[in-house]
C-alpha cells in the first residue's frame, strides 16, 4: 500500500513550508518528502491549494462503547473521527463498565482495529469504577494499551487520594487527566453561575468549583514533582492560574474544547439543551481568556469533549437533560473560524494544539508532525471552503450540536490513517 | 387604548412592553366586575379548550387560571405530572405534541425546570401561558401584583418596593422585578446573602439585608415563601433565625409609613416570613391578590385567546 501527495502546503507545527512538496507514504509511514516525486504504479493524490497538517489527535472524546451504544459506537465515532480530521482519539473512561481493567481495554482496543478508521487510546479509570475510594491496578491498564488515566465526568473529590494517584501512577509511565469541578461547589449546576443564570433562574456552576481543583492539582503537581493535564478549561481564572504554575516550572498540561472559545453562557436563553454541557458555556471574558490561552501556550491543546446522547434524552427539559456535545465534526471548522481567521491562531500553532501537542503529552513519538519516518497520519484541509453545519451530514450516532445551522470556514478533505485513506470529502 | 396585543403565548413580563403591561390590567378591570356578578360568566372564548398542565404541585394558581377560563366560557381539562404519562418516560414535548393533536387551543403549563414554556412555544401551535416555570418566571403573578397595587395605590411609577425573601429561588421575584421596572417603581430585594442570585443588582435594583430600613422605606413589601429545605440544603442556619431576622411582624410595622402595603404570593408560612396578625391586619392584600388573580388570568386568556387572535383572523379573510 503506497500513496503520492503531490503539491503538498505541509504546515507542522514547527514550521510552515511554502513551497509545495510531494509526500511518499509506503506500509503506514512517510518514507519520503521532497520535490518532483514520482512512483509507478502508486495511487496518486492531489493536494494543490490545500493545506496538509499531521493527522489530528484529540486526547478528550467519549465514544460510549461499551453501554451505551445507543449514543455511539467505537464504530460511529471512529467515523465522525475520521469526518473531523481525527487519527488518533484519546477516548474516556465513564461507559459501562468503567475501562478499569485489562479486559475492557482490551475490547475496546480489538473493536477499534476492526473498524480501522482511527487510531483509538483508552484512557483508563484513575479509580475502580470512578468511584472516587481505591486506585485501579494502574501497571496492569498501561500494559493493555492505555497512556493516560482519568475520572473524567467526575473529580477526584479526595484530595488525599489524588496525591496517592500522582505519585503511584508516575511509577508506571502513565499521566493522570483531571476533569476540574470540587462536586460540593458544583451542585450540579446546569450552567454557569453568573448574570444570565440569575435571569434564567438556572442553577448555577460557580467557576471557582473548577479553579479550586485547578489550584489544588497545581499544588499537588508542584508538592509532588509530578505531571498533571487539565481537562477542558472552561474560565480566565483557570488560565491565569495555568500561567502562573507554568511559570513556576510546574509540569501543567491543559486543554480547552471549541464550544468554550466559542460560545457564551447568553446561548442558553434559548433553553437549547443542546447548549447544556459540562463544565458549561462560561463568559465572554472566560472565552476571550481561553482565546489568548490558547496564542500563548498557555492551554496546550484543543480537544473536542465529543460527548454523545441521543435526542430523546436532550429532548427533556434544561434541567434534567444530560451534560455534553458532539465536536469532532466540527472542531477543525470552529478552530479555522473562530481561531485562525480571528488571527488568534496561526496555521503553525494550529497544528500544535491540535496535532504536535497533544502528540507530545500522551508520549505518541512518531505522530504529530509530518517528517519521514514519521506514521503516515495526515490531514488535508481547505482553508477556504465555507459550509454549513447540517443536521443530515453529521455521521455520529448523535447529533446533539449548538452549531447546526451556523457557517464555518475551512474543510476537512481528506484524513489519512495509518497510510490508508480514511475520510474523502464528496 | 391603541396597544394591541401580539404575542402568540405568555412567557415572561420580560417580554411584554409598558403598554402591553398596561393593557393587560386596563383589560383585567373589566373581567373583575364579570366576577363580581351574580352570574359569573361571559361567552368570550366559548367553543376555545384550555389544558392546564401541571408538573408541580399547585392549588390556587390552578384554581385561579380554570375559574379564569370557565368564567370565559372556555372548557377546561387538568393534567398533573402524577396522572399523565410524564411519569412512563414520556418528554414534555411528547406529552404536549400529543394534547395539541386533540386540537386544544391553550396550554397553561407550570414546570419545576426553567424554561419548559418556551420550549413548548416553539414547537406548538397551541397558545402557551406560563402559569410558572422553575426559579424563572411567573408572569400572571406579576401582572395580578401590579393590578392590585395599582388598584390599592392608583399608580406604580414611582413607588418603592421592597421584596424579601428566598429571591435566589424565587420566580415571583424575577418576573415582578420585570414588572416593576417596566412600570417605573424602584426595587430593593432583601434577604440573607446566601440566597441572593449572583449579580441581581444589575437587574436595575437594589439590595440590602436590612429589613427595618426597608419596611421604613417601602410604599410596597412583598414578602416570599421561604421553603423549608432552604434550612436542609444549608443555606440558612435556621428558619427560627430566618423569622427573627427577615419575619415581619406588628413590632417591626409601626416604623412603616401609614398606607404601606404587604403582599405575599402564597402560600403563607405564618410565623416565619410574616406573623399571623399581619398577614390578616389592616395593611394586608393578601386575599385581594387572589381575588384579582381570577380578573388578571381571564384577561390573558381573553387576550391571548380570543380578542387578539380574532383580529388576526380577520385580517388573514
Amino acid at each position: 500500500m503506497s500513496l503520492l501527495i503531490k503539491n503538498a502546503i505541509i504546515i507542522n507545527a514547527d514550521r510552515m513550508h511554502k513551497e509545495p512538496q510531494d509526500i511518499l507514504i509506503e506500509k503506514g509511514t512517510i518514507v519520503k518528502i521532497g520535490k518532483g516525486i514520482s512512483a509507478d504504479g502508486t495511487k496518486v493524490f492531489d493536494a494543490a491549494g490545500k493545506l496538509v497538517f499531521p493527522g489530528l489527535i484529540d486526547m478528550h472524546v467519549h465514544l460510549r462503547e461499551p453501554g451505551r451504544e445507543d449514543k455511539e459506537t467505537i464504530e460511529t465515532g471512529s467515523r465522525a473521527a475520521a469526518k473531523g480530521g481525527f487519527t488518533t482519539v484519546l477516548c474516556m473512561p465513564n461507559t459501562t463498565p468503567v475501562i478499569d481493567n485489562a479486559m475492557i481495554v482490551e475490547a475496546i482496543l480489538k473493536e477499534a482495529r476492526r473498524v480501522g478508521l482511527v487510531n483509538v487510546i483508552p484512557v483508563g479509570a484513575i479509580t475502580r469504577g470512578q468511584n472516587g475510594e481505591e486506585l485501579t491496578d494502574m501497571f496492569e491498564l498501561k500494559q493493555a494499551g492505555c497512556l493516560a488515566l482519568s475520572d473524567d465526568g467526575k473529580t477526584v473529590g479526595n484530595s488525599r487520594l489524588m496525591r496517592l494517584a500522582m505519585e503511584y501512577s508516575r511509577m508506571t509511565g502513565l499521566f493522570l487527566i483531571e476533569h476540574c469541578q470540587d462536586p460540593d461547589l458544583w451542585c450540579k449546576g446546569v450552567m454557569n453561575e453568573g448574570d444570565v443564570s440569575t435571569v434564567l433562574g438556572l442553577k448555577g456552576d460557580p467557576g471557582i468549583s473548577e479553579t479550586v481543583i485547578v489550584g489544588r492539582d497545581i499544588e499537588l503537581a508542584r508538592y509532588l514533582n509530578a505531571r498533571i493535564h487539565l481537562a477542558h478549561m472552561s474560565l480566565k481564572r483557570s488560565v491565569e492560574l495555568i500561567r502562573f504554575a507554568k511559570s513556576q516550572g510546574i509540569a501543567v498540561t491543559a486543554e480547552a474544547c471549541p464550544h468554550h472559545f466559542t460560545l457564551t453562557d447568553e446561548a442558553v436563553k434559548t433553553f437549547d439543551t443542546n447548549t447544556k454541557v459540562n463544565p458549561p458555556l462560561r463568559t465572554r471574558e472566560d472565552v476571550d481568556a481561553i482565546k489568548e490561552g490558547l496564542k500563548d501556550g498557555t492551554i496546550d491543546c484543543i480537544v473536542t469533549d465529543h460527548a454523545p446522547h441521543t435526542a430523546e434524552e436532550k429532548e427533556m427539559d434544561y434541567d434534567h437533560a444530560p451534560y455534553g456535545m458532539i465536536g469532532l465534526e466540527t472542531a477543525v471548522g470552529l478552530t479555522v473560524t473562530e481561531l485562525v481567521e480571528k488571527k488568534v491562531l496561526s496555521w503553525t500553532q494550529m497544528a500544535e494544539r491540535m496535532s504536535a501537542a497533544p502528540a507530545r503529552i500522551a508520549g505518541l513519538a512518531n505522530k504529530g508532525v509530518i517528517r519521514e519516518g514519521a506514521d503516515a497520519d495526515i490531514t488535508i484541509i481547505d482553508p477556504e471552503k465555507v459550509w454549513e453545519v447540517r443536521k443530515e451530514d453529521i455521521v455520529s450516532k448523535s447529533k446533539n450540536s449548538p452549531f447546526i445551522g451556523r457557517k464555518l470556514k475551512g474543510a476537512v478533505v481528506t484524513t489519512i490513517y495509518g497510510g490508508k485513506i480514511t475520510y474523502q470529502s464528496s | 387604548m391603541t396597544t394591541e396585543w401580539t404575542h402568540k403565548d405568555l412567557l415572561d413580563v420580560k417580554d411584554l412592553s409598558r403598554e402591553e403591561i398596561e393593557l393587560v390590567l386596563e383589560t383585567a378591570k373589566s373581567f373583575k366586575e364579570v366576577s363580581a356578578r351574580d352570574v359569573k360568566k361571559v361567552p368570550a372564548l366559548r367553543g376555545k379548550t384550555v389544558v392546564m398542565l401541571f408538573f408541580e404541585n399547585s392549588t390556587r394558581t390552578r384554581a385561579s387560571f380554570e375559574l379564569a377560563a370557565k368564567r370565559l366560557s372556555a372548557d377546561t381539562i387538568n393534567i398533573s405530572a402524577g396522572g399523565s404519562s410524564l411519569s412512563k418516560g414520556e418528554t414534555v414535548l411528547d406529552t404536549a405534541r400529543n394534547l395539541e393533536a386533540m386540537n386544544i387551543d391553550a396550554i397553561v403549563v407550570r414546570h419545576p425546570s426553567s424554561g419548559v414554556p418556551d420550549v413548548l412555544a416553539r414547537h406548538l401551535k397551541a397558545v402557551v401561558i406560563n402559569a410558572g416555570d422553575g426559579c424563572r418566571a411567573h408572569p400572571t403573578q406579576a401582572l395580578l401584583d401590579l393590578f392590585t397595587i395599582k388598584e390599592k395605590l392608583g399608580k406604580i411609577d414611582g413607588l418603592k418596593v421592597g421584596i424579601v425573601g428566598d429571591i435566589l429561588h424565587s420566580r415571583v421575584a424575577r418576573s415582578n422585578i420585570w414588572g416593576f421596572n417596566k412600570l417605573g417603581a424602584r426595587v430593593t430585594v432583601c434577604g440573607p446573602s446566601t440566597l441572593m442570585p449572583p449579580g441581581v443588582e444589575k437587574l436595575g435594583i437594589k439590595v440590602t439585608n436590612d429589613i427595618d430600613e426597608l419596611i421604613r422605606e417601602s410604599d410596597v413589601l412583598m414578602l416570599l415563601r421561604l421553603q423549608k429545605e432552604r434550612q436542609e440544603n444549608q443555606f440558612l442556619p435556621s428558619v427560627r433565625e430566618y423569622a427573627k431576622r427577615f419575619g415581619v411582624n406588628q413590632e417591626r410595622l409601626k416604623q412603616a409609613k401609614k398606607d404601606i402595603v404587604i403582599m405575599h404570593p402564597g402560600p403563607t408560612n405564618r410565623g416565619v416570613e410574616l406573623s399571623a396578625e399581619v398577614a390578616d391586619g389592616e395593611y394586608s392584600v393578601i386575599l385581594d391578590q387572589v381575588t384579582n388573580g381570577v380578573a388578571v388570568r381571564m384577561a390573558v386568556l381573553y387576550l391571548l385567546l380570543g380578542k387578539g387572535k380574532s383580529k388576526v383572523e380577520e385580517g388573514n379573510v
